[in-house]
Order: C-alpha cells, then sequence, then structure tokens
C-alpha cells in the first residue's frame, strides 16, 4: 500500500517547527511503527534526518510510542497503542497525518518526541509505597474484596503514556494521576499514605501546568489502556477528603 | 492556610463550579414553577401578587443576593478556568476530531458568555425596571396598580411581561438564550457530580439520564412563557 504521511517536523525544542509530506509503500501486516521504520530508512539512505519518534517495549507496555495520529493520540483504534496498531486501519492512498502530542506540560523536543519528565515528577512526588512490601505475598494471606483488587488492578493497567494529556483539550493529567491515586491507595499496602499520597501529587500535578478537568472524557475515550474517568471523581473525593478531613 | 490551599487547586476551583453551577440549577427550577403562573388567565394577578411576596420577604432577598453572588462566582471562575485551560494546550492539532468528546463539554465558556448575556439582558427587561421605578430615575418604569390586601401600589409586571415579549425580536433573542443554556447544562449537570466525586456504577447513569432531560426540560418550560404570551397577544 502507497501512503502519503504529513509528519511534523521540530529540530529542537525552541525552533518552529512544521508539516513535510512524505510518501512511504508500506504492507499492511506492519505496525505503524515499523511503517515508520521503512520511512526512516528511506530518509537514511537520501542522506537526510530521519523522523525522531520515541518507542520501546512495541508490545503496548512501556507507553513510549507518543504520537498523534489523525487527530487522536495513539491512532484511531480503541484501546490500542501506535505499536500495535497495525497498518490494515488504513487504506491505500490515504494521508495520515502525525503529530507529537500537544500540552504546554509536555514541551517537544524534536520531531514527535515530547518531554514527559511532568509525569516522573508527579510519580515522585507520591506514586510510591514508603515501606518495602517485601516478595510477592502467597496467595489470600492479605484478604482483598475481589472488586477492589479488580479495580486496583484496573487501573494499574495505566502505562504513563500522556495520551489522555495529548486528548485533553484543557491538557488535564487527572486521569494518569488518578490512576496512579486508585492503583496504590484501594489496596492495603497503599492505603495506609492514601491521603498525604493525594495531596501531594494532585499539588505536584498543578505544579506543572495541566490544565483542569471539564469532564469531556476525551482521555478515557483515548486511553489505549481504557482507563475509566471513574478513577477521576475517586481523585476528586479523596482530594477533598483529605484535605478537608486530615490534620494536614 | 489549607483552605486557600483547598480553594484555589485545581480540584477545588471546579468544586467551586461545580457547587455554585448546582445551586443555579436549584435556582432555575424555582424560578420556573414561580414564573409559570404567568400563564394563568387571570390578567396577572396571581403573578404580580407573587412577585410582590418575593420583593417584599426579607428571606427572599437573602437567597436572592446569595444568587446573584453565586452567577458571579459561577461566570468569573468558569472564565478563569477556561482561559487557564487554554495556556495548558501549546498548540492545537492539524486534524481535529469529535470522536472522543461532545462539543458542549468543550464549549463551556462560549455557551456561558451566552447565558451570561441573556441574563443581563433578562434582568434589564425585568428585575432594573422594577428597581429603577419611582427612584432617581423617575417613574414609568413599570406600572403600579393596586391589589385587595396589600396596602400600597404593587408593581404590574405581568403587564411588563406582555409588552415585552409581543416583541418578535425580544422572544428570538430569549429563545436563543435558552438554547444555549440547555447545551450548557447538557453536559453542566452530570459534569458537576463527576467533580464532586460521585461517580458510581448504580447511581451515574441515573444521574446522566436526570442530566440530560433537567437540560431539555427546564429550558422548554422557559420557552413557553414568551411563546405563549407572543402568539397570544398577535
Ligand atoms: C443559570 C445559569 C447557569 C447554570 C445553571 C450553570 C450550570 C453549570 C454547571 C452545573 C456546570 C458544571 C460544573 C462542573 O463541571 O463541575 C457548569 C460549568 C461551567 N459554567 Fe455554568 N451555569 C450557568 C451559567 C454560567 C455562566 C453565566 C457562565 C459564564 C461564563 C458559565 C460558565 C461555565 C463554565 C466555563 C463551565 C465549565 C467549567 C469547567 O468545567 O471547566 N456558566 N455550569
Ligand atoms: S491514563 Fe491511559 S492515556 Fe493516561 S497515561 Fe495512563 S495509559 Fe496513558
Ligand atoms: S512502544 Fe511501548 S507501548 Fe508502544
Amino acid at each position: 500500500m502507497k501512503l502519503q504521511l504529513k509528519i511534523w517536523r521540530q529540530k529542537s525544542a525552541d525552533s518552529t517547527g512544521r508539516f513535510e509530506t512524505y510518501t512511504v509503500e508500506a504492507d499492511e501486516h506492519m505496525s505503524f511503527l515499523e511503517m515508520l521504520d521503512v520511512l526512516n530508512e528511506t530518509l537514511i539512505h537520501e542522506k537526510k534526518e530521519p523522523v525522531v519518534f520515541e518507542h520501546d517495549c512495541r508490545e503496548g507496555i512501556c507507553g513510549s510510542c507518543s504520537m498523534v495520529i489523525n487527530g487522536r493520540p495513539h491512532g484511531p483504534m480503541q484501546g490500542t497503542t501506535a505499536c500495535q496498531l497495525h497498518m490494515r486501519s488504513f487504506k491505500n492512498g490515504d494521508t495520515i497525518t502525525i503529530e507529537p502530542f500537544r500540552a504546554k506540560s509536555f514541551p517537544v523536543l524534536k520531531d514527535l518526541s515530547v518531554d514527559r519528565s511532568a509525569f516522573d515528577r508527579i510519580i515522585e512526588s507520591g506514586g510510591y509505597i514508603s515501606v518495602n512490601t517485601g516478595q510477592a505475598p502467597d496467595g489470600n494471606s492479605l484478604p482483598i474484596e475481589k472488586d477492589l483488587a479488580g479495580k486496583a488492578f484496573e487501573a494499574a493497567a495505566c502505562i504513563g503514556c500522556g495520551a489522555c494529556v495529548a486528548a485533553c483539550p484543557n491538557g488535564s493529567a487527572m486521569l494518569f494521576t488518578s490512576a496512579k491515586v486508585s492503583h496504590l491507595g484501594l489496596l492495603p499496602q497503599g492505603a495506609v499514605e492514601h491521603s498525604a499520597r493525594v495531596q501531594n501529587m494532585v499539588n505536584q500535578m498543578d505544579k506543572e501546568g495541566f490544565g483542569m478537568c471539564s469532564n469531556t472524557e476525551a482521555c478515557e475515550a483515548e486511553c489505549p489502556k481504557e482507563i475509566s474517568v471513574e478513577n477521576i471523581a475517586r481523585l476528586n473525593r479523596s482530594y477533598m477528603a483529605s484535605i478537608m478531613g486530615s490534620e494536614k | 492556610m489549607w483552605i486557600i490551599k483547598f480553594l484555589t487547586s485545581s480540584i477545588g476551583r471546579k468544586l467551586i463550579m461545580s457547587l455554585t453551577g448546582l445551586f443555579l440549577c436549584l435556582f432555575l427550577v424555582v424560578h420556573l414553577i414561580g414564573n409559570l403562573q404567568l400563564l394563568i388567565p387571570d390578567g396577572g394577578e396571581t403573578f404580580n401578587r407573587y412577585a410582590y411576596m418575593m420583593t417584599h420577604s426579607p428571606l427572599i432577598k437573602i437567597i436572592a443576593y446569595g444568587n446573584y453572588f453565586f452567577i458571579l462566582l459561577h461566570a468569573v471562575q468558569g472564565i478563569l478556568i477556561s482561559l487557564s485551560n487554554k495556556s495548558a494546550k501549546s498548540q492545537k492539532y492539524a486534524v481535529s476530531t469529535n470522536a472522543n468528546s461532545s462539543w458542549a463539554s468543550k464549549n463551556m465558556m462560549l455557551l456561558g458568555l451566552l447565558v451570561l448575556a441573556f441574563i443581563l439582558i433578562h434582568m434589564g427587561d425585568f428585575w432594573f425596571r422594577m428597581k429603577a421605578e419611582g427612584g432617581f430615575l423617575g417613574e414609568g418604569w413599570v406600572a403600579m396598580l393596586t391589589y385587595e390586601g396589600i396596602g400600597e401600589p404593587v408593581a404590574n409586571l405581568y403587564d411588563r411581561v406582555v409588552i415585552t415579549f409581543s416583541q418578535l425580536w425580544i422572544v428570538i433573542v430569549y429563545l436563543i438564550g435558552l438554547v444555549a443554556l440547555a447545551i450548557h447544562l447538557n453536559h453542566g449537570f452530570a459534569s458537576a457530580f463527576q467533580s464532586l466525586g460521585l461517580n458510581h456504577k448504580k447511581y451515574t447513569p441515573l444521574i446522566k439520564g436526570l442530566g440530560k432531560a433537567y437540560s431539555i426540560l427546564i429550558p422548554l418550560g422557559f420557552a413557553i412563557i414568551p411563546l405563549y404570551v407572543f402568539f397570544t397577544n398577535l
């Protein structure tokens, strides 16, 4: 299949970028990133700068492959990262527009690569458990209600990719932060620090300049791990309970 | 101070939006029930007596001033939040999509500004005239009449309503304002519960359904009044 690609090219963080158009010959069995690899090989042969894009696992678990494909973070396929998207989702002759994630808190570094260290700082502010929780415990040694375990597990599926921020018209990081707060706070080991964690992570999230949540729910629609906005409601009530109810 | 930190945090600011928004939703119900008395065919006596009672009760006065304050707080906070949210997005995408969210949810400020313009026009049509009557702006803003049992002249607001809504262009302006309100609430009603942290498998579908019904029925109820007056006074 022959495709036209409109790709955002930007030399560095402080240069102004623009779209460049390329044509590429792809196979419908290729992943989206393999298609970009083919393009980059051609560019390298032509002694041109290859397109910078991030990737690592290429199996949908690391959250590196940030890009907006035809206006949608990670492309058109529901619950799928860009690396797991296959070219069979496109047709011969299609024009595909590829842009970096856009948010003030995710500045573009080069081409499609953005700086997502704001997420790391949110995690550093509280997205952990302070004590060593040891080896994986024996099954049922710590009773946890099945539904809660399920909810914690679903929230833990968040790979920190940032698609929620990219999709949000406000550049809000509520889905990511709420997923982390839920995955830790719903389990007994994490519940101990839940109240303090919620305040610290929300403070850091605000400090990083992410927008406020208007409940557009674009994040949930675009999240490759289909994290639910139910978590955002949990973050809202946990934060209110923490700041009003705790002595801190 | 924790309370300042709370109310200036992202979640605290949205809490203010949701509480003021829900208060205004409650106000709209009361306001609509009161105003539907305009449809009673008694030359406006029931409505005028009701309006007199409302403007002469100290309790209603306190609630009314609270209401003005909440509208202002909601509008100012809404505009500030929207501007700050716009600046959190560095650049628009070249390809925009409507696949992931509703138009209303992304245009709450525009809709809110239309509602605000409508509220100001609406207060100019009735509230201002009633306040101005007999003051330093002189007389003639609203006709006065007397009713048995009330020992002073009563403003004939019913008469003002008929005069106002006999003009087609005012009816159209009101309808535009009400459509904007309907779209604002189509997203806003359920959104407020989510902002309060109230999301529950059993109740959220109910709240969403109630929100859709509310956002259509309340503006529709208000729209009946100018339309009824206009078409019965042709
Ligand atoms: C009777 C009039 C009004 C009612 C009943 C009303 C109701 C609501 C409700 C229930 C919400 C949802 C709150 C939330 O998401 O937590 C909301 C949001 C909003 N309202 Fe209003 N509103 C009214 C007038 C206005 C006015 C005059 C403005 C002025 C600009 C305005 C601007 C906004 C904005 C910008 C939001 C979205 C805030 C955000 O989520 O980022 N509203 N409104
Ligand atoms: S919530 Fe979803 S979209 Fe956001 S960072 Fe986690 S996996 Fe990515
Ligand atoms: S490269 Fe790891 S999730 Fe796509």
